[in-house]
């Protein structure tokens, strides 16, 4: 079937056309600028750094990676994520407990367990990090699209664009199979064209509610973006065949932006990615997935003016907001709930070896693939009663119950500071404070050697304390936000 | 932990497929209760916590082996002061028919001649009990629970409620009744809007969502709710860890959250805050942990159904945690059944009938039982109705109005709207007609029965009407 008027978005780079660093300490000792005006973090970048890096643009440090990456300085470290060597994934691929490997598009979980296996195993961690954050920004969800395949297919879409420019994503995105049947846009036609999708395109995936536009403009952007269609398989009832078809499409004048001419679907992504108001919202959103701190007014300008000299170009944009002081200097963001999962993961040297993540995910409040709503996940609301209870009691299953510390066997020294030491190297070494160290070794001294009075009580209780210790590690507010 | 949820009598795989990964979504989606810097921190209490726990662990045992009352003198002296206040409050529970119920089989036109013409498959038997308002309707046996209690004039059916210009999607129309408006950008709950407005900043209680995720009704922008699975599994699990140094785990709790609390980084004061409300909740619900070593089945309160879902458990744990002197204010409950029914439907749609409307007769048989029945109020509801014409797969499809009953000692226990008939009560796409708006039916249980202008509230509340809900 022939698709008039449509050629898909140019490519990713391959791996081989992404450049390398390559003298990275000479790299790191020069003055860090970027090409536009935004702030450089000037300030000490060492592990600390290194480890809150790893967590914003990626999904937490294995064990010693954030020392590997903090002796690269702060701009080595940054282009090592937003120019990845490796692409591939490393360590045990994915086994459930029946012996059985994944299928990602026809058992029911497998696609969440699919992707969270590529976060753990991972090798270029942004590259995934920007996946999740683009799904959340086209937020599409199984729950109307019905298709683990349509929606793995729509992934790999966005991790394929994921740093390229925005012109490419957003084409691709628009006439994403998954995308054209979540927001309505396949089977609009010109005698109903459906207002779905350039609604939210404009509301959410390029200007912002606001006064950007008008009523009339999603009304002629729907009119503009009809034709789109698919039809549905006889046999199975799967959607298939997502075409063009210009005899759907209305090709009457339009006016949008107080533009007007005949417009088809790409006017429609041409005018609204022309928009003044897009580069600032395009800028803004981004920023935000990075920081809880808002940009200032003079970053947010400086960004835009970079994001439109450079073509509209993802990387440059997050490689200067990776650098950007707040980053480093500013309030914590507390991690999305697939990230702390994958990055807990990660610390233990775990891998995916059964489906229990798909109800726990659920259970702490972000199963990818199933957004709330086309709004995406809302990043300011990940904590309430029933999350942290969820995030909680995630530890028992990451403590595969064999390694769980039997005190009638295991023996460890009451020493508060030894047994903390312990339980905190047991996640991969994660950097606490000082004050949260404090009342870790203060439980130690209560729970391990003032509640012992008998000598069976001195030998065990260190033991269950160290138990205690590894679920309290984990679930303070240091590990929740980083 | 077991999984969470499994969706009976659901002929719509992929609804109760997504609904469970729903759950854990919406709980991070928007309108979700801020945990907003400067909340004060729970209050202390006087009682230790191992003497708590001590004292509570003999009390779960009573409530769930004997369903008795709990002796007020166990409380802690914060839980007793907030129940003191709250013992008078009238209560409204929620409870949400997941999936868009087929309400032309809770009462049926029984007699009109397009009933059986549409539903040559679905039909119900005729030879149900008349609805006495409108004996053109009747009632579906397997509804003889919620009849019996309308005949002692405790029900308050809307036989054809919804909203002009109806939407048919699950997502959206429920929407709609969760925000109250049929906004799609409202991103709080129509109770959520009332807690903030009456709510207290230290009682998480107020607002009580039994599930696993929020429900979107009661969504705050800033007081806090809690979200519950059952107050007996609000339970807190390290593994390895019991006895002294589990006790002091969780005074540990507190001690990390005012880590987090004294920073000055809005991450971590989150954080803390989660961590130390989260706590507070644990220490109000610690009287429903089934003691240690007790097996976790727990026996019901007699007339609840046994059924393999958590539905009929958790509307019992509404009566157990009153008469517990728990300060709740609004309470939402959501079927596990889910009646979304496209294919045939007549075997699911049975059991889940049935295990729905002998729950709320128990329910209301408890409140009576523990003279807590003056207090709670019960709207229950579904985000449409479905097409009077069945499919060609003994299902029926989305449609628009649909029933809701307001049920309670107080229920004024008559029609709200009417029942137009087949003939002339369908919308060109051959869809039942509202009869009723749920947004009236909303401005009204706020003043009526919460006591509270519906202004400020329900947008455009001043053009709706209102009904007569209370007695």
């Amino acid at each position: 079937m022939s698709k008039p008027g449509l050629s898909f978005a140019r490519p990713a780079p391959k791996p081989s056309e992404v450049p390398t660093i390559v003298n990275r300490k000479s790299r790191a000792r020069r003055p860090a600028s970027t090409p536009a005006s935004l702030p450089v973090y000037r300030g000490r970048f060492a592990t600390e750094q290194a480890e809150r890096l790893l967590w914003r643009a990626g999904f937490g440090p294995r064990r010693g990676q954030a020392d590997q990456l903090a002796r690269l300085g702060l701009r080595g470290a940054v282009l090592s994520l937003t120019r990845p060597v490796s692409t591939g994934l490393k360590g045990p691929a994915p086994i459930l407990e029946n012996g059985q490997p994944l299928a990602p598009y026809d058992v029911w979980g497998n696609d969440v367990l699919w992707w969270l296996d590529r976060m753990v195993r991972t090798e270029a961690p942004l590259i995934e990090r920007m996946t999740l954050t683009w799904h959340d920004w086209f937020a599409t969800s199984n729950e109307g699209v019905n298709s683990q395949r349509l929606m793995i297919n729509q992934n790999r879409t966005m991790r394929g664009l994921c740093l390229a420019d925005f012109p490419a994503m957003l084409t691709a995105i628009t006439t994403d199979p998954a995308m054209l049947l979540w927001l309505s846009l396949s089977g609009s036609t010109k005698q109903a064209p459906n207002e779905n999708y350039a609604r939210e395109m404009q509301e959410l995936f390029t200007l912002g509610a606001g006064d950007g536009y008008t009523e009339t403009d999603v009304r002629e952007h729907a009119r503009a973006m009809s034709g789109w269609t698919n039809s549905w398989n006889q046999a199975t009832g799967v959607p298939d065949d997502f075409h063009f078809d210009p005899t759907l499409h209305d090709d009457g004048i339009k006016t949008i932006y107080h533009h007007t001419g005949n417009f088809g679907w790409r006017d429609s992504l041409r005018l609204v990615l022309h928009h003044p108001d897009h580069p600032r919202y395009f800028v803004t959103k981004l920023w935000s997935y990075f920081s809880p701190e808002p940009l200032g007014a003079a970053d947010t300008a400086a960004a835009a003016t970079m994001y439109v000299s450079s073509g509209k170009q993802i990387r440059p944009l997050v490689e200067a907001y990776l650098m950007h002081p707040l980053i480093y200097e500013g309030s914590r963001l507390v991690k999305p709930p697939i990230v702390q999962i994958a990055g807990m993961l990660r610390g233990i040297d775990r891998y995916i070896d059964t489906d229990a993540w798909v109800w726990e995910s659920a259970l702490v409040g972000q199963t990818p693939f199933y957004p709330p709503n086309v709004g995406g996940w809302d990043a300011t609301q990940w904590l309430n009663s029933a999350t942290w209870l969820g995030r909680f009691n995630l530890t028992s299953q990451m403590i595969v119950s064999k390694h769980v510390l039997n005190p009638a066997t295991a023996r460890y020294d009451s020493d508060p500071r030894r047994l903390t030491e312990h339980a905190i190297d047991f996640w991969g070494g994660p950097t606490l404070s000082r004050a949260t160290v404090g009342v870790l070794r203060s439980y130690a001294r209560s729970a391990a050697i003032d509640a012992a009075t008998a000598s069976w009580q001195r030998e065990q209780y260190p033991v269950i304390t160290e138990n205690a210790l590894r679920a309290l590690v984990v679930a303070s507010p240091d590990y929740q936000a980083c | 932990m077991s999984e969470p949820n499994n969706g009976r009598s659901c002929a719509c795989q992929d609804f109760s497929r997504s609904e469970l990964l729903r759950r854990g979504a919406v709980a991070a989606g928007r309108g979700l209760p801020a945990i907003e810097p400067g909340m004060p921190r729970p209050a202390g209490t006087g009682l230790s916590r191992r003497g708590f726990v001590l004292a509570s662990a003999g009390l779960a045992l009573t409530v769930y082996g004997g369903g008795r009352l709990l002796d007020p003198a166990a409380f802690s002296e914060g839980i007793a002061a907030a129940a003191t206040v709250s013992a008078n409050q009238p209560v409204l529970v929620s409870v949400y028919l997941q999936g868009g119920i087929d309400s032309m089989s809770v009462l049926y036109p029984t007699g009109d001649p397009l009933y059986t013409q549409f539903r040559s498959d679905l039909a119900v038997a005729p030879g149900g009990t008349p609805f006495a308002e409108d004996p053109t309707l009747a009632w579906n046996p397997l509804a003889a629970p919620i009849q019996q209690l309308y005949a002692q004039g405790k029900v308050s059916v809307m036989p054809t409620i919804g909203y002009t210009d109806p939407n048919q999607s699950h997502f959206t129309s429920r929407h709609y009744w969760e925000v109250g408006a049929t906004q799609a950008d409202l991103n709080t709950g129509w109770l959520g809007r009332y807690l903030d407005v009456v709510g207290a900043a230290d009682n998480p209680l107020q607002g009580l969502s039994l599930d696993y995720a929020l429900q979107p009704s009661l969504a705050t922008a800033r007081m806090p709710v809690a979200t519950i699975s059952l107050p007996s599994s609000y339970s807190f699990y390290a593994p390895g860890v019991w006895g002294v140094q589990e006790t002091l785990m969780y005074d540990a709790f507190d001690s990390l959250g005012a880590v987090g609390i004294d920073s000055r980084d809005s991450g971590l004061i989150q954080s803390g805050q989660a961590a130390q409300m989260s706590n507070k909740l644990r220490t109000q619900l610690l009287q429903f942990q089934p003691a240690a070593g007790a097996t976790s089945t727990t026996t019901l309160p007699a007339g609840y159904p046994t059924a393999t879902d958590s539905f009929p458990a958790r509307m019992a744990a509404i009566p157990q945690m009153l008469a517990a002197g728990l300060p709740l204010s609004c309470v939402s409950v959501s079927t596990d059944s889910v009646f979304d029914t496209h294919e045939s439907q007549a075997a699911p749609f049975a059991a889940s009938l049935a295990e729905v409307s002998q729950t709320l007769l128990a329910f209301q048989q408890d409140l009576e039982a523990r003279g807590l029945d003056d207090r709670v109020l019960t709207v229950v509801w579904s985000e449409f109705g479905r097409r009077p014409q069945e499919n060609a797969s003994a299902g029926t499809d989305h449609g628009a109005a649909g029933c809701a009953f307001v049920i309670g000692t107080r229920s004024v226990g008559t029609m709200i709207g009417e029942w137009l008939g087949l003939s002339s009560g369908l919308d060109p796409l051959g869809n039942l007609k509202e009869t009723a708006d749920f947004r009236s039916l909303y401005c009204s249980l706020l003043e009526q029965w919460l006591g509270h202008d519906a202004t400020g509230i329900i947008p455009g509340a001043a053009q709706l009407a209102r009904y007569t809900v209370v007695k």
